[in-house]
């Protein structure tokens, strides 16, 4: 098994010096620049709209940068949409447009970064800013059978605490369909199905019979509009939604959301507090693919492996409730710590715990790689090649099964996470095997990493008092259990939020499931959907 | 392959005796906070307001917890001078406000039970803590509880999250090919009051304003022998606690 501790596949371009000079020897007057947060952030304004798709497509393709998200907001007289990139182990790239608040159209970025697809597409249906030549715009987050266009919920004058009730659905709404042949039909799959123990989202199946020829998902079921709820409460209740949105990695969606908080008041971490969270995280990350294991077990129906990774699983659910007083491991964060210690004896039954896991999962790859009717289903099955996850710019294991090994832990790391012996396990052939290989290694290096937090902790206070009256915005990013989780955060002087944005794994990678899921039989779909891991609810929000 | 049978077999019965007698491993259930009496009505008047959901209702020296209410963020607990009194335990199945009991199904149904569940926008916890009932430490097979794939062999409906906008068609229509009788059974907070997403243009807060409820567990997620609980109340296994519970609750 391959394993870099470096980004392999990207230009060998570490400084965001170089990079802002070849910017502005391209791009000229169309931009301005200016450096911020000890260099470790180059932003870049644009003057000239029409330069942004080019400005994105160098970055993106030309540097080697990935895509994080956009982000848009509305001011009371102009527009502001974010792009940030990432060029790995130097810094961020903040691209920032600005607009009068009377232009409804934006320059695509689409075509030229295909990631920013449905970025475009959610920002058009909740905000009503038309994004010029994509390809493909409306009917996303508010489905057209029961929302009329128009309704735009994330602008400010839109109410959000009534029902809306003043609604015209489409009556002759019908499903966009690809495959067209004679003898070919769509099987609807969703939102209720599987017993309704899966999560609620809709498939379209387009096939031809035994197999299928497309299959396309259709999300946002369970948008519950955690964005603009957040919108005029106090940090201390927003913190509370981004903890809950995904429960399966809360953790690391309310520590990036408290980083974010963090940086607005500019608060430095007591040690303990920084190490106390690489260990949760790790914990929460071992638990979760501990139990995307167990799920990919069972799409294969192998009855004993499943419950053998589930039993796993639900101990480590007991020992994190044992560790921190909730299986899920909320309420903990806060900004500017964690709201509880720990006990040593408490931390020693935690590391008997993971130890424990480890060896389970240990026996179970071993059994896993002589089970020859196990191993026919994943291989090759739900492929996704180095540049079809670039192009999508896949994150998380997915990214990483297909040979992207970014990872923001070491790209840029967060909590401490510079000074920890660790390794990125990634692999390159991008089918179900590569990504359960994935998941195994991952686990193993969390294990390692819950040991050394563990070691490391110091006595010490932590918490600090986290709070201000600057008005300020900032990002916070995590290595989620299923990839990079941004969420940008801004708040007025008075700690009111103004505008929350949770940019999630399973959002990015859903673009990519399309990929894996084409051409295949129908047995295969349950496994195919397994080894992707994905949450719906973690990308509706 | 032989190996997965000998494999199964060295691993022997792990499963609860849960409901035989009370399962009590560390780590199997959160617990959830109960009615204090404090020393003085300054304390309870503190634990009132470190709650962020209003769960928490002062009187006097009592402070009174609302379970359908609560999202367990523990900040009642930690982090405050006088905390509030904290129960393990997951036995919590109880009626909705303004019910006064509950009607059995029929006894054809106490050791066979078709659950269908349906996900109207829940985070994630709440079905995962669900889902943890066919895994083989809790094994609700052996009870004769079984998910079905479909509403029409379905007795009890199982609903968990606020019921997102999108989902009120597909949990009605759920319902409405459930043959009678049939139950519905709202699990976790958010599926009883809305929890932290509270009533919006998106959410209808709560399964109570779409469909009518027959029993509620309340928890942030409840973990899983609590929402056995509430299957085995469903069957008519177990009685549900009647009393202040079902009295206090947003009155």
């Amino acid at each position: 098994m391959a394993i870099a501790s470096s980004p392999g596949e990207r230009r060998a371009e570490t400084d965001l010096k170089a990079l802002s000079a070849a910017v502005a020897e391209r791009f000229g007057t169309a931009l301005s620049e200016s450096s911020s947060d000890k260099g470790y952030v180059l932003s870049l304004s644009v003057n000239q709209p029409e330069c942004l798709p080019s400005l994105c497509r160098f970055l993106f393709w030309d540097r080697g940068c990935s895509f994080g998200g956009i982000i848009a907001e509305e001011h009371p007289a102009h527009w502001q949409l974010y792009y940030p990139f990432l060029l790995a182990s130097a810094g961020w790239i903040e691209v920032t447009l600005q607009l009068p608040i009377e232009v409804a159209t934006v320059p695509s970025i689409s075509s030229e970064v295909h990631a920013a697809d449905w970025h475009e597409r959610e920002v058009e249906d909740l905000f009503g800013l038309h994004f010029e030549n994509h390809p493909r715009l409306g009917d996303f987050i508010l489905p057209d059978q029961i929302w009329q266009e128009g309704i735009n919920p994330m602008r400010k004058k839109f109410d959000a605490n009534q029902p809306h009730f003043e609604r015209q659905p489409d009556a002759n709404w019908r499903p966009l369909l690809v495959v067209q042949d004679p003898g070919s039909f769509a099987m609807p799959v969703g939102p209720v199905y599987e017993g309704g123990i899966g999560e609620s989202l809709h498939f379209l199946l387009e096939t031809v019979g035994e197999d299928v020829i497309r299959a396309s998902p259709r999300l946002f079921y369970k948008y519950r509009a955690v964005e603009k709820i957040a919108e005029g409460r106090s940090i201390s209740d927003v913190l509370l939604l981004a903890e809950r949105f995904a429960a399966t990695s809360a953790f690391a969606h309310s520590l990036a959301f408290c980083r974010a908080v963090e940086k607005i008041y500019a608060v430095e971490l007591p040690a303990r507090a920084a190490h106390l969270r690489i260990a949760l995280c790790e914990l929460e990350r071992l638990r979760h693919h501990a139990g995307a294991i167990a799920a990919i077990c069972e799409s294969t129906a192998l009855a004993v492996s499943a419950a053998h990774a589930a039993i796993s699983e639900e101990e480590l659910l007991r020992a994190s409730c044992v560790f921190t007083g909730h299986r899920y491991l909320f309420g903990l964060n806060v900004p500017g710590g964690l709201r509880r210690d720990v006990e040593l004896n408490q931390c020693k039954n935690l590391l008997a715990a993971v130890d424990n896991a480890q060896a389970e999962l240990r026996v179970l790859e071993d059994r896993l790689r002589y089970s020859s009717s196990f191993l026919d289903r994943l291989e090759d099955v739900g492929v996704i090649d180095g540049d079809q996850a670039r192009d999508l710019n896949l994150v998380g294991p997915v990214g990483r099964a297909s040979g992207l090994s970014c990872d923001f832990r070491k790209a840029c790391p967060y909590s401490g996470y510079e000074r920890y012996q660790f390794d990125v396990p990634y692999e390159s052939e991008g089918d179900g095997y590569a990504r359960l290989r994935v998941l195994f290694a991952e686990s193993l290096q969390s294990v390692k990493l819950i040991h050394q937090a563990i070691e490391s902790l110091e006595p010490g206070p932590l918490y600090v008092p986290c709070e201000g009256t600057t008005p300020g915005a900032a990002l916070g990013w995590t290595e989620a259990p299923r990839g990079a989780a941004l969420h940008w955060v801004s708040v007025d002087e008075t700690g009111t939020v103004e505008r929350y944005r949770a940019i999630t794994p399973s959002f990015n990678n859903w673009l990519g499931f399309h990929i894996a899921a084409e051409d295949f039989a129908f047995q295969d779909f349950p496994i195919i959907l397994a080894t992707f891991g994905l949450s719906a609810t973690e990308c509706d929000r | 392959m032989s190996f997965w049978f000998l494999h199964g077999l060295r691993r022997g019965i792990q499963s609860t005796r849960y409901p035989r007698t009370l399962d009590s491993a560390p780590g199997v259930s959160p617990g959830h906070p109960i009615n204090t009496e404090f020393s003085s009505s300054g304390d309870a008047r503190d634990a009132a307001a470190s709650c962020p959901v209003d769960a928490i209702l002062a009187d006097g020296r009592m402070a009174f917890v609302d379970d359908g209410l609560c999202i367990h963020c523990q900040r009642c607990r930690f982090g405050i001078r006088s905390p509030m009194n904290w129960e393990l335990g997951y036995e919590w199945t109880e009626l909705p406000p303004g019910r006064k009991d509950y009607e059995t199904l029929p006894s054809a149904f106490s050791k066979s039970l078709h659950v269908m569940v349906v996900d109207a926008g829940d985070c994630g916890a709440c079905l995962h803590e669900v889902k943890q009932l066919n895994n083989p430490l809790y094994n609700m097979h052996r009870l004769g509880y079984f998910f079905t794939a479909t509403p029409r062999t379905a007795d009890l409906l199982l609903v968990v999250g606020p019921v997102s906008e999108n989902m009120r068609g597909p949990l009605l229509k759920t319902y409405e090919a459930m043959p009678d009788s049939k139950r519905v059974m709202a699990v976790g907070t958010c599926a009883i009051t809305g929890g932290v997403f509270g009533r919006s243009f998106m959410c209808a807060g709560g399964v109570g304003s779409v469909l009518p409820v027959d029993l509620e567990v309340p928890g942030n997620p409840p973990p899983p022998l609590a929402v056995l609980h509430g299957l085995l109340v469903a069957s008519g296994r177990k009685v549900v606690t009647i009393g202040e519970l079902v009295s206090r609750r947003r009155s």
